[in-house]
C-alpha cells in the first residue's frame, strides 16, 4: 500500500502546487487522479519516484517510510512509472529497453507479447532504436510497456492515453482492464473519461489541495454534470 | 601464437580459435600465419612492410580477416595494406588491431588503401582495443585512404573501444560517379587519452554520396577532436555528423567544413555534444538500475 503524508511543493518561482496532501492508495484496483492543468498531478508521481522531492511530507509504502530513499530503490521496491513525455535514447532498441525494465534478457516471443499488448508489431518495433524516429504515439506505447514489463507491486501512469489515436483507443483500455483483474494496484494520471469510468476511484487534485476524492461513478457524475448519468444496469438514460 | 594475441583476437574480430575465411594474422611486427583462397589472393609485401589483398571481380560474400597484434612495449610500426577490389564483388575485410602492453610506449600505424571497383560492394571493420597496465602509452595510428569507382559503395564500421592512449586517425575518401560512402564511427576515450579524427571527402561524381557518422564518448580527463571536410565537386550529397557525449572532465573539440564546390551539391552536417541527459538516466533509474549503471548502459548504446 502507497501512501502519501502532507506533501507539499513548491514550484521554483516560489508558487506552492501541493498544500499537504495526504492520500492512501489500496492494495488492488485503479485509481485515476485527474484535475486542470498545471495542478501538481505529474509533481505527485515524481515525488512518489523520488525524482522531485517534496519541501514537506513523507512517502510510505507498505508501512515503511521510503521518503529518504532514492529513484533506483524505489524502483527495485516495485513501484513502476510510466513518464507523461517518455525519454528518448540513441542505441537503444525497444528490445534493450524492455531488456532493462524487466531486469532480465528476454526472448523474441516475450518481446513480442509485450508489444502486442499496447498494439504494436514487434516484427516491425523489436529492434528499432527508442530515439527521435518513433512518432510520439509510438514511443507512448513503448512507455507503457516498459511499465508493463516489470515485476510491480504498484503501476503508475502519467497520462498514458496523450497521443494514441482514437482507432487503438479501445486497445489501450483493455490494457488496463487487464491490469484491474490482476493484484497489483493501478495508479493513472488522466483527462481521459474512458479511463475514469473503469477506474475504482477518482481522485481530483485542484489548487493544490484534493478537492474530490471517492467512487468513480460518484466523480464523475459531478465532474461530468452534463453527461447523461448511468443507470444501474449500467444503461445510459 | 602468444596468449595476449589470442585474447585481442577475440575482442577485434570474428576468431574463435581459427578464421574460416581467407587471413593473415600480424603479430609484433610479423606475419605469423596466412592462408588464402577462393577469391581472395594474399600477397605479403617485402619487408614484412604490409600486404596487397585482392579480391577477383564477381566475388559474392567474400571475406578477408588481416588482424594485428602487438603483446608488449618497445615496438612502432607503420603498416602498410592496399585492398584491391575487383568489380562487381561483394567483400568484407575485417581489419581489428589491438597492442596488449604492461609499460613503456608502442605504436602501430595501419595504413590502408581502398580500390575498390565498379559496382563493387565493401564493408570494412576496425576495431582498435588497448590492453594491459595503466601506465602504458598505448598508439593507435590508422590512415585509410579509400577509392571509390563508379557504382561502388563502402560500409566502414570504426571503434575505439578503450585502452589506447593516443589515436591519430585520419580518413580520405574519393568519389566517382553514383559511389557510395558510409562511415560509423565510434570512439571511447577515458582517463587521459587522446583521439583525434579527420575525415577528408571529396565528391568528385555526379550522383556520389557520403553519409559519415561519428559518435563519441569522452569519459575522465580524456580530449577528443573531431575534423571533417566534404567537398562537393558535383552534383552530390554529403551528411556528416558528430554526436558526442562527455562526462566528467571530458573535452569534445569538432570543426566540420563543408565545401559546396559544384552548385548542384547538397552538404548538411550536424554536431550535438553534451552531458548524458539528466532524464535519460532518470528513466533508466526508475528501471532499477543505478546512476552508474544507467550511465554505462546509455553510454554502451551511444557507441554500439
Ligand atoms: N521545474 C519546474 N520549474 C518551474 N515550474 C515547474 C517545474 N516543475 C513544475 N512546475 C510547475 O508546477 C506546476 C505543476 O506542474 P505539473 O507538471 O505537476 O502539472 P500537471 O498537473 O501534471 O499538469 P498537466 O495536466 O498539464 O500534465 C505547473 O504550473 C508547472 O509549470
Ligand atoms: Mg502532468
Amino acid at each position: 500500500m502507497l501512501e502519501l503524508i502532507g506533501l507539499t511543493w513548491d514550484a521554483p518561482d516560489g508558487r506552492r502546487i501541493l498544500d499537504d496532501i495526504t492520500l492512501s492508495f489500496p492494495s488492488s484496483g485503479i485509481t485515476v487522479i485527474t484535475g486542470p492543468n498545471g495542478g501538481g498531478k505529474t509533481t505527485l508521481l515524481k515525488i512518489v519516484m523520488d525524482i522531485e522531492h517534496p519541501l514537506k511530507g513523507k512517502v510510505l509504502f507498505d508501512g515503511e517510510d521510503i521518503t529518504s530513499l532514492d529513484t533506483t530503490e524505489r524502483a527495485r521496491m516495485g513501484i513502476s512509472y510510466g513518464f507523461q513525455t517518455p525519454v528518448r535514447f540513441k542505441g537503444i532498441t525497444i528490445h534493450d529497453l524492455l531488456e532493462i525494465a524487466s531486469g532480465k534478457s528476454l526472448e523474441k516471443e516475450d518481446v513480442n507479447r509485450l508489444l502486442a499488448k499496447v498494439g504494436l508489431c514487434g516484427k516491425d518495433y523489436a529492434e528499432r532504436e527508442v530515439d527521435q524516429t518513433l512518432s510520439g504515439g509510438e514511443i507512448k506505447r513503448i512507455e507503457i510497456a516498459s511499465v508493463l514489463a516489470r515485476e510491480s507491486r504498484i503501476a503508475i501512469f502519467d497520462e498514458p492515453e496523450a497521443g494514441i489515436d482514437i482507432w487503438s483507443f479501445s486497445g489501450l483500455i483493455s490494457v488496463f482492464e487487464e491490469l484491474k483483474k490482476g493484484d497489483v494496484p493501478v495508479l493513472i494520471v488522466s483527462h481521459q473519461e474512458r479511463l475514469m469510468e473503469i477506474a475504482d476511484r477518482i481522485i481530483v487534485i485542484e489548487g493544490g489541495r484534493v478537492s474530490m476524492d471517492g467512487k468513480s461513478e460518484d466523480v464523475l457524475k459531478k465532474l461530468l454534470p452534463s453527461a447523461c448519468p448511468l443507470k444501474k444496469n449500467g444503461e445510459r438514460v | 601464437m602468444k596468449k595476449e594475441s589470442e585474447e585481442i583476437m577475440r575482442i577485434i574480430s570474428e576468431w574463435k580459435g581459427s578464421f574460416d575465411c581467407p587471413y593473415s594474422i600480424r603479430e609484433d611486427g610479423k606475419s605469423i600465419d596466412r592462408k588464402d583462397f577462393g577469391d581472395v589472393r594474399i600477397v605479403p609485401k617485402a619487408d614484412n612492410k604490409g600486404l596487397d589483398v585482392y579480391v577477383k571481380e564477381g566475388a559474392k560474400n567474400a571475406r578477408v580477416a588481416i588482424p594485428s597484434c602487438i603483446t608488449h612495449s618497445g615496438i612502432d610500426e607503420d603498416v602498410y595494406n592496399d585492398f584491391h577490389i575487383g568489380e562487381d564483388s561483394v567483400v568484407t575485410i575485417d581489419a581489428g588491431c589491438g597492442i596488449h602492453s604492461e609499460q613503456g610506449m608502442s605504436r602501430h600505424s595501419g595504413k590502408h588503401r581502398f580500390f575498390i571497383g565498379k559496382n563493387s560492394h565493401v564493408t570494412y571493420l576496425e576495431k582498435h582495443v588497448g590492453l594491459g597496465k595503466e601506465g602504458a602509452k598505448r598508439v593507435m595510428d590508422p590512415y585509410s585512404e579509400i577509392h571509390l569507382e563508379e557504382g561502388s559503395t563502402l560500409d566502414m564500421e570504426v571503434s575505439q573501444i578503450g585502452g589506447l592512449e593516443e589515436s591519430h586517425r585520419i580518413t580520405k575518401a574519393f568519389l566517382d560517379k553514383d559511389s557510395t560512402l558510409k562511415v560509423k564511427e565510434s570512439l571511447l576515450t577515458e582517463k587521459r587519452q587522446i583521439a583525434t579524427t579527420d575525415f577528408h571527402v571529396e565528391l568528385n561524381g555526379d550522383s556520389s554520396n557520403a553519409d559519415i557518422v561519428s559518435r563519441s564518448v569522452a569519459k575522465d580527463e580524456s580530449k577528443q577532436e573531431y575534423t571533417s571536410r566534404i567537398v562537393g565537386n558535383a552534383r552530390c550529397t554529403g551528411h556528416s555528423e558528430c554526436d558526442a557525449i562527455i562526462t566528467g572532465k571530458g573535452k569534445v573539440y569538432a570543426s566540420p567544413a563543408l565545401d559546396a564546390v559544384n552548385e548542384d551539391a547538397s552538404l548538411i552536417h550536424e554536431a550535438a555534444i553534451g552531458k548524458i541527459a539528466g532524464e535519460q538516466i532518470m528513466k533508466l533509474k526508475t528501471l532499477g538500475l543505478s546512476e552508474e549503471e544507467a550511465e554505462e548502459r546509455i553510454i554502451m548504446g551511444f557507441l554500439s
